[in-house]
């Protein structure tokens, strides 16, 4: 049973590894991820891409690619739930522990299952293709081993506790630990006490969160869901506008002067 | 020409170019000065934004032509809508992680540069030092199996040119079966600036764009995201993407040269003077119609009812309406490009059955049909002997028509017939010698003797002045332009321009040690 979130700080004397590891860092992380994204978005558009490579190599990125986008997403609906919901409320809506355990096991297995070929594969196409890997910058170098250690983590986490050990109901501590963090009521103490794997998971996630504006990651803010909604054909003005602009529905117009045109 | 009363929409106003083929040489040197202007980058080495190719060919890409497997253009679905041949909204967002129909770098080729450097600092010996091809992508040594212009003048034509797309039907046997005494022709290509561009509707950013003012297509590099569409909607495999940004870029039909009033460089540097650049205004709230006409073979006429005669007093007052200013408009009434596509209708669409309504157009060639003339035993001279060989000889005329008409001969035929009388009537008028029989071949194919002399002097004559009709920008619009000025769209690759990038761009792909680029 989760505690009372009143009875903070008055609970069990936190230590200051525990506050640094806890507060601070995830704190400190959300803070570079904010501020980093808004001084890139604004100093760096060119820079602001998928920087696609499946020119130079496209076999490995046929499977691996969309095994690891659409694996990352399920992981990503998957977190949202697990972390953010708390348990009391899917008990309330009729799901008991039993089902709901085992439809996360199941479900994150396939996702998991799914995330982590394809970015394996993607990893392998990077450092065994060698005009991708000469095309590999230092922020992927950065990038593509936190994002495997931070999944790595996850998975083998979820496989040692959860399917193949007497499971571990995170929904209790690290979730805790999570909503605390938005609340802006930290509850270090709340995943103290988690199992290694998962601690080691999570502040590796929040390395990756810190890292995040400054790699290829920032694409993901980009997801193009406007296209589906706007008609077909794109003008765009060169300079000022005449009197009447001779452009009316179906087509749409914007200034071109703060644009670097190719 | 739409009719006279249907009313004008909006106007818009359209820079344009036409080549006339039967005088490219293949020199190359549109490619050659477009490539120093624009692609000599990291990146983009792979990247012709202009290209020459020899017809018949497979072309660059590989194949390019063959949009059963690339998916380029637009296509009709079941109940006549336009749709983009490579799937829907929906569908492209799916393929957003993998793109099926996208080109591969060996599709194109693997870009080479040398071991120059051996070549100076090789130790004193008893051979000759050579600069071995290295791979610019890897910097390792490589063989040069391919380029954009391996096909030159046919080369390698009975191995690759059975491949070409356009060689369908029947009569591609014929083709295949006695290359040696067939014909070539050279394709100078670069973007067709559509009027209903496949790139622009496929880009999920909504960083391609077709500018209002003068229809040039240009990617927004600040707002590209690298998905990688447009390469795969372009049927004319005109977009690239940089693999050094992750961006896509094409051609620019050298804006900031057109907005000064010049010239594209390929123009400007093409030694056999064929290219022709001038204004066309044409209805935008036609576009959609015209590019979805049922048949293929009338999309020709649909895209010609799209553009306005500038001299029309009501097309006049409906630009004015649009803000289209008055010099441009005089300058689209001195359109040599309106003269060749609407008055003498000799000048036809690259693959109008691509939907995309292209903007660079061509005056086929007569030169193979000459040949074939000669090679029968014909007198290239009389214009009854070339009638006969323009219909009979099917091989060239179905090649011609497969790549400008959508297979039509008729309309081909018609150019080709237009231009021999043409070429007659000249002949014998400088010999003072035109008579009764060289006018009824030019009224034969609806030329008058001063049409005719009209265009000859501005198909063989070609002055500068009659081939290039540009409008400059406007000045009011001068904060703006010298804004774009200042962001120069070669800058990349790390070096330090007006402001820094930042993040993700490889600067190097070679060791010092490994020669220059």
């Amino acid at each position: 049973m989760s505690a009372d979130p009143a009875a903070w700080p008055s609970a069990a004397p936190v230590s200051g590894t525990e506050l640094l590891l806890w507060v601070a860092v995830p704190y400190a992380c959300l803070a570079v991820f904010v501020v980093g994204h808004v001084w890139r978005y604004r100093q760096d558009q060119f820079g602001w891409t998928s920087r696609t490579s499946q020119l130079l190599e496209h076999r490995a990125l046929r499977w691996g690619s969309p095994l690891f986008h659409l694996g990352a997403f399920m992981v990503i609906a998957g977190h949202v739930v697990g972390l953010a919901v708390p348990a009391s409320w899917t008990r309330a809506v009729g799901i008991d522990e039993h089902t709901y355990h085992t439809t996360a096991v199941w479900a994150g297995s396939v996702a998991g299952v799914a995330m982590v070929t394809g970015l394996g594969m993607l990893c392998a196409r990077r450092l065994l293709s060698r005009r991708v890997r000469l095309g590999t910058d230092r922020s992927d170098k950065l990038l593509f081993p936190l994002l495997s250690a931070t999944v790595l983590l996850g998975i083998t986490a979820t496989a040692a506790h959860n399917v193949f050990g007497d499971g571990y109901d995170y929904r209790d501590t690290v979730s805790v630990w999570f909503r605390g963090l938005f609340a802006l009521q930290p509850r270090p103490e709340a995943i103290a006490g988690a199992p290694l794997l998962f601690r080691l998971h999570a502040l590796s996630a929040c390395l990756l969160f810190a890292a995040w504006p400054f790699t290829r990651l920032v694409h993901v803010w980009s997801a193009p869901v406007g296209y589906l909604f706007r008609p077909y054909l794109v003008y765009r003005r060169r300079g000022p506008a005449p009197a009447a602009p001779p452009v009316g529905p179906g087509a749409r117009t914007r200034r071109a002067s703060s644009r670097r045109p190719v | 020409m739409p009719d006279a009363e249907a009313p004008v929409g909006r106007v818009m106003a359209q820079i344009a170019m036409v080549m006339n083929l039967d005088k490219c040489i293949g020199c190359h040197t549109c490619s050659v000065t477009c490539k120093q202007t624009w692609t000599n980058r990291t990146g983009v080495e792979y990247a012709w934004f202009n290209n020459v190719e020899t017809k018949p060919g497979i072309g660059y890409p590989r194949r390019h032509e063959d949009q059963e497997r690339w998916k380029g253009g637009w296509a009709l679905d079941r109940r006549g809508r336009l749709v983009l041949r490579s799937g829907g909204r929906v569908r492209r967002l799916l393929s957003l992680f993998s793109n099926p129909d996208l080109p591969g770098i060996e599709d194109y080729y693997e870009p080479v540069t040398y071991d120059y450097d051996t070549l100076l600092s090789a130790p004193a010996g008893n051979d000759v030092p050579v600069a071995r091809p290295r791979s610019a992508l890897t910097g390792e040594p490589t063989a040069v199996t391919w380029g954009a212009n391996w096909e030159d003048g046919l080369g390698g034509a009975p191995e690759h040119a059975g491949g070409d797309p356009n060689l369908g039907g029947a009569w591609a046997e014929r083709v295949r079966f006695e290359f040696e005494q067939t014909f070539l022709f050279h394709l100078p290509r670069l973007c067709e600036h559509c009027l209903n561009p496949a790139c622009v509707s496929a880009c999920p950013s909504g960083a391609l764009y077709k500018r209002v003012e003068d229809g040039i297509v240009l990617v927004d590099q600040d707002r590209c995201r690298g998905w990688r569409m447009c390469v795969t909607a372009c049927p004319y495999k005109k977009v690239y993407v940089n693999h050094a940004t992750g961006k896509a870029e094409k051609c620019t039909f050298c804006f900031p040269r057109i907005e000064a009033g010049q010239p594209t460089v390929c123009s400007e540097t093409c030694v056999g003077r064929l290219r022709y650049l001038g204004l066309l205004l044409y209805d935008a709230d036609r576009v959609g119609e015209a590019a979805a006409t049922p048949g293929e073979q009338d999309l020709l006429e649909a895209q010609r009812g799209v553009f306005l005669d500038p001299s029309d007093p009501r097309v006049i007052a409906a630009a004015r309406r649009s803000g289209i200013p008055e010099d441009w408009l005089e300058a689209a009434r001195r359109s040599p490009v309106y003269d060749l596509v609407m008055r003498h209708r000799v000048a036809l669409p690259l693959h109008p059955e691509y939907r995309t309504l292209p903007m660079v157009w061509y005056v086929p060639p007569l030169s193979p049909v000459l040949d074939a003339v000669d090679a029968a035993g014909g007198d290239q001279d009389d214009p009854d002997h070339v009638f006969a060989a323009v219909t009979r000889l099917r091989i060239p005329l179905e090649y011609l028509a497969s790549l400008f008409t959508a297979g039509d001969t008729d309309v081909v035929g018609g150019v080709l017939m237009k231009l021999t009388a043409l070429r007659s009537y000249m002949r014998a008028a400088a010999l003072g010698e035109a008579g009764g029989e060289q006018e009824a071949a030019l009224r034969a194919v609806g030329l008058t003797p001063s049409g005719a002399e009209e265009l000859h002097r501005l198909l063989a004559v070609a002055k500068y002045a009659d081939r290039y009709v540009v409008p400059a920008a406007h000045r009011e619009d001068a904060a703006a332009l010298s804004a774009l000025e200042n962001r120069c769209p070669v800058e990349g690759a790390g070096e330090p321009a007006g402001r820094t990038v930042s993040l993700g761009i490889p600067t190097l792909r070679r060791t010092p040690s490994e020669g220059p680029a």
